[in-house]
């Protein structure tokens, strides 16, 4: 059985056996609170696919990109449920959830009302007035989603020019699928390949202000 | 579960310290720290959004490392702790996932657990000291918290007395450092600084110690005032194009921090009839600290007791010793439904402990 945890936008957790098929998928769709609500939904989503945690094989951990608070708890989480069990971790950018969702429902449905997927962006609110955005075009030979650009942020008002400019859709997501981001992590084992980067893809700097020299306090 | 001497693994995340402990009842087995200090030293202080990222890249090693030096495994492990807070929320947060995670993973009780009493458990973990007495005065000093408390139960009965209402002291030092072109951290770069200074050489103010703050701050604190002092004298003796006599200033605003701390900390021994004092929290390193607080209690009849001062600084032992203690006095654990809270309570020992 493999654990998919997400915290990039909301918090999702799935159950999924090693051949994609989903047993259990939990949300919460609140962009704060993750780490409040991440322990009941690791419960919950184990419960829902009658798993015990002795039968996970492997974590897969979306490492964003996302704001950086909230993302940095389901990687804290899905890192030390390995660890709790001696299993390892599979890194994956959970852009590739969204986009291996948009891939697999366009092959089941035969297109979309605007035209094919050839090339899109999965865009998510990066916060500040930044939109975080990957570009893809189709699937490869392990069935997993092809970025043709690594995640990178975008100012809202240039997001649209910055698209065009890559010929790319857009396709905005309000959530990470957890169940994707778990398939996606299964086809990468199956592959044997490593498809997301071993630290959090923050995308931007911490917000720091280096000390000016001290301010007068006498006029 | 063992609730005579149950393995513990604590977790704190509360500040720019990664601590994991592993503790045996009140037995300790690890104290493992990494932190992320350096990375703040260029911006004169914790950077919270640095500090959050050194924690999740730090946690894993150094559970391993807690493990490794304590000779056990996970799977031996009756608990997991963790610091709900108070402290730096993005910071927390980090711990409190992880803490939850793997307790679901474990199979295991979880103790949320805060920050502060914490500093107090730290005590218990002292092999050479006798037990902890009740009830005692608690002053706890760091670069995030300044607070006074009066302890009659560890694990059931902690009064807050005062607290900071601006600065922590540690953050005083710190402030002050830089005004003196010192680097951070302050604390021990003001120490050796006042080590050849007069402490009385200057008359800096002593914050909400005037007797009309006694009805409402008797044992609050405040440092912004002392530090500003120090801003206007050094600035007058630059506009008077005369050298400033950095020994005097550091030790005299030494003197000025450590005469509040521990005047406070004794008023509320001999006002609740108390003549036990334990210190806690980072800047207990600080000698001259320790020294006229080990001074002045004895002239007045008061106990002082100083955990070892590897336990002092922010440390995950601390928060496996708090568990430890829950767990032997029969407490339940926490459920899965806390967040992080930055200003939790000192009242709240444990949080969202089962009904
Ligand atoms: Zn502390």
């Amino acid at each position: 059985m493999i654990l998919g945890i997400d915290t990039s936008l909301g918090s999702a957790v799935a159950v999924i056996e090693p051949d994609g098929v989903v047993r259990s998928q939990v949300d919460s769709v609140d962009p704060r609170g993750h780490a409040e609500v991440i322990g009941t939904l690791i419960e919950q989503a184990l419960a829902e696919a009658s798993a015990s945690p002795s039968q996970v094989t492997h974590v897969v951990a979306g490492m964003g990109p996302g704001p950086f608070t909230g993302l940095r708890v389901g990687i804290a989480a899905a890192r030390a449920f390995a660890m709790g069990r001696g299993i390892p971790v599979l890194p994956v950018v959970s852009h590739d959830a969204v986009a291996l969702e948009l891939l697999l429902h366009e092959a089941l449905t035969g297109g979309y009302e605007d035209g094919s997927l050839e090339t899109f962006a999965v865009v998510t609110d990066a916060r500040r007035r930044e939109f975080a955005y990957t570009v893809y075009r189709g699937l490869d030979d392990d069935g997993l989603p092809v970025r043709v650009s690594e995640p990178a942020l975008a100012p809202r008002d240039e997001l649209e020019d910055v698209l065009a400019g890559a010929g790319a859709r857009r396709r905005d997501a309000e959530r990470i699928p957890a169940a994707l981001l778990a398939i996606a992590g299964a086809r990468a084992l199956a592959a044997r390949r490593v498809i997301g980067p071993a630290d959090a893809l923050y995308l931007r700097s911490p917000d720091v202000t280096l000390p000016s020299a001290p301010k007068r306090v006498v006029a | 579960m063992n609730r005579t001497a149950p393995l513990v693994l604590g977790i704190e995340t509360s500040c720019d310290e990664t601590g994991v402990g592993i503790v045996r009842g009140r037995t300790l087995l690890s104290n493992t720290i990494a932190s992320s200090m350096d990375e703040h030293a260029r911006y004169g202080g914790v950077v919270p959004e640095v500090a959050a990222r050194a924690h999740l890249e730090a946690l894993e090693p150094a559970i391993r490392a807690a493990l490794d030096e304590s000779g056990v495994t996970l799977a031996d492990v009756d608990a997991v702790a963790v610091t709900s807070g108070p402290g730096l929320a993005g910071a927390l947060m980090v711990g409190v996932g992880a803490a939850k995670a793997l307790a679901v993973s474990l199979q295991k009780p979880l103790y949320a657990v805060n920050h502060l009493v914490g500093h107090i458990a730290a005590d218990i973990l002292d092999a050479d000291a006798p037990p902890l007495e009740y009830p005692t005065v608690a002053l706890l000093v760091s670069g995030g918290h300044t607070s006074l408390l009066l302890v009659r139960d560890l694990t059931g009965d902690v009064e807050l007395l005062g607290e900071t209402m601006d600065d922590a002291a540690g953050e005083a030092f710190d402030k002050v450092a830089r005004l003196l072109g010192l680097p951070y951290p302050g604390g021990p770069e003001i120490d050796r600084a006042a080590a050849s200074g007069d402490p009385n050489a200057i008359a800096f103010p002593r914050g909400l110690s005037r007797a009309s703050d006694m009805a409402d701050h008797r044992y609050d604190f405040s440092f912004s005032g002392l530090k500003t002092a120090v801003a206007r004298w050094t600035e007058q003796r630059q506009a008077a194009g005369e050298p400033i006599p950095v020994a005097d200033v550091a030790a005299s605003f030494r003197e000025a921090v450590v005469d509040v701390l521990v005047t406070k900390a004794l008023a509320a021994c001999r006002d609740h009839g108390v003549p036990r004092l334990l210190l806690g929290g980072g800047v207990i390193a600080n000698r001259r600290l320790r020294d006229v607080a080990l001074e002045r209690a004895a002239a007045e009849g008061v106990t002082v007791r100083i955990p070892p001062l590897s336990l002092c600084t922010d440390n995950g032992a601390m928060i496996a010793a708090l568990a430890s203690e829950l767990i032997m006095s029969g407490r339940p654990a926490s459920t899965l439904r806390f967040g992080a809270d930055s200003t939790l309570p000192v009242t709240e020992i444990q949080v969202a402990e089962e009904a």
